[in-house]
């Protein structure tokens, strides 16, 4: 019983509060760890980019970032851009980030890719 | 190399302290550091990410584990950025159609010593080891790398560059330039730094790396080599 009431809310989609919630603090980690080379403005032409022999990932490309699950972005914060086939200079920051961490990334990318003004 | 950092590096420093007649060592880092540096270990528990996002420059507090005693004796008479787009987060870039650059304007120009109060504080800076344990752990010994498979270790299998600058002219400028790493970081440092970054800063923005012991001795010998080079 413990176990089926456990999946029912894992499997229950976030409200749109703690959606809200959750992509706040993913800004702020956004801020923290990803806008180096992703950019302020998540448009993949960070500081770093123009350094880098692999250019990061627009994440304000809404087609692109629409053809990536939940659960594939997920992977690849934790696991590094080796994980699905991509450049090893996106590192794995599952040593770093939280579970809970990756999951409000993971909420604050989708707000920046395709949540409508 | 990249305008911006050529405009950086052209930067006088801007602030000499002098008419401090007797140096206190503590009594400089309080005045003069301490905004910025964190001088004890921070409560990391209770202050979460809070920690990271308002710091403001490198922790001090276990500068003896972590510099050597004559660099830091030198940079604090004649201070550089090691940061060439500033210290993340507390950095002001420029924002632009072709992407984000360092914004010269904003960044901090590092305070100067006069040469005994210098000594003063590196030599109290010194005697600041919480981490002792680690460093003793650590089973780093020199040796060393052909520089042309260091390169490539650096930049192509591992991916350091995308943040790091192993040459002048090669490198990201969001983390610590590195190819004169080694005369400012003691080797044991940068081996148990390496190998879980973690240990020594819960909230480093260094992903703590997916390799053996040996792969992190690989490259620390290629800092020893750029080093030498230098």
């Amino acid at each position: 019983m413990k176990i089926a009431l456990g999946i029912m809310i894992f499997a229950m989609p976030l409200s749109p509060l703690a959606f809200a919630q959750d992509a706040d603090v993913g800004e702020q980690l956004y801020g923290l760890y990803c806008t180096q080379c992703h950019g302020v403005n998540g448009n993949g032409k960070g500081v770093n980019a123009a350094h880098m022999s692999v250019q990061p990932r627009s994440h304000i490309d809404r087609e692109e970032m629409m053809t990536r699950s939940d659960e594939e972005l997920f992977k690849v914060i934790e696991q590094g851009g080796k994980s699905i086939d991509k450049s090893n200079l996106m590192p794995a920051w599952g040593d770093n980030l939280s579970d809970t961490e990756i999951h409000e990334l993971v909420a604050y990318l989708r707000r920046l890719c395709c949540e409508e003004n | 190399m990249n305008k911006h950092i050529r405009l950086w590096a052209a930067i006088p420093i801007a602030l000499c302290i002098s008419g401090l007649t007797s140096a206190d060592p503590l009594q400089i880092l309080t005045t003069e550091c301490a905004s910025c540096h964190a001088l004890e270990s921070p409560d990391y528990e209770a202050l979460g990410r809070s920690e990271r996002v308002s710091r403001k420059a490198p922790p001090l507090f276990f500068a003896g584990n972590k510099y050597r005693a004559e660099w830091l004796l030198s940079f604090l008479q004649s201070p550089s950025a090691l940061y060439a787009a500033g210290y993340f987060p507390d950095h002001k870039l420029l924002d632009t159609p072709d992407g984000d650059f360092p914004n010269e304007d904003e960044l901090i120009s590092h305070i100067s010593l006069a040469e005994a109060d210098a000594k003063e504080v590196s030599d109290y800076l010194m005697t600041l080891r919480p981490f002792d344990e680690l460093v003793e752990n650590d089973s780093y010994t020199e040796g060393t790398v052909a520089k042309r498979m260091g390169t490539m270790d650096f930049r192509k299998f591992k991916g350091c560059d995308a943040c790091h600058q192993d040459d002048a002219d090669n490198g990201g400028l969001s983390g610590p330039r590195l190819y004169d790493a080694w005369a400012r970081l003691q080797p044991k440092y940068i081996a148990s730094f390496l190998k879980d970054p973690m240990q020594w800063d819960p909230n480093t923005l260094m992903p703590v790396p997916q390799m053996n012991e040996q792969a992190v001795h690989k490259l620390v010998d290629y800092l020893k080599v750029l080093g030498e080079a230098e």
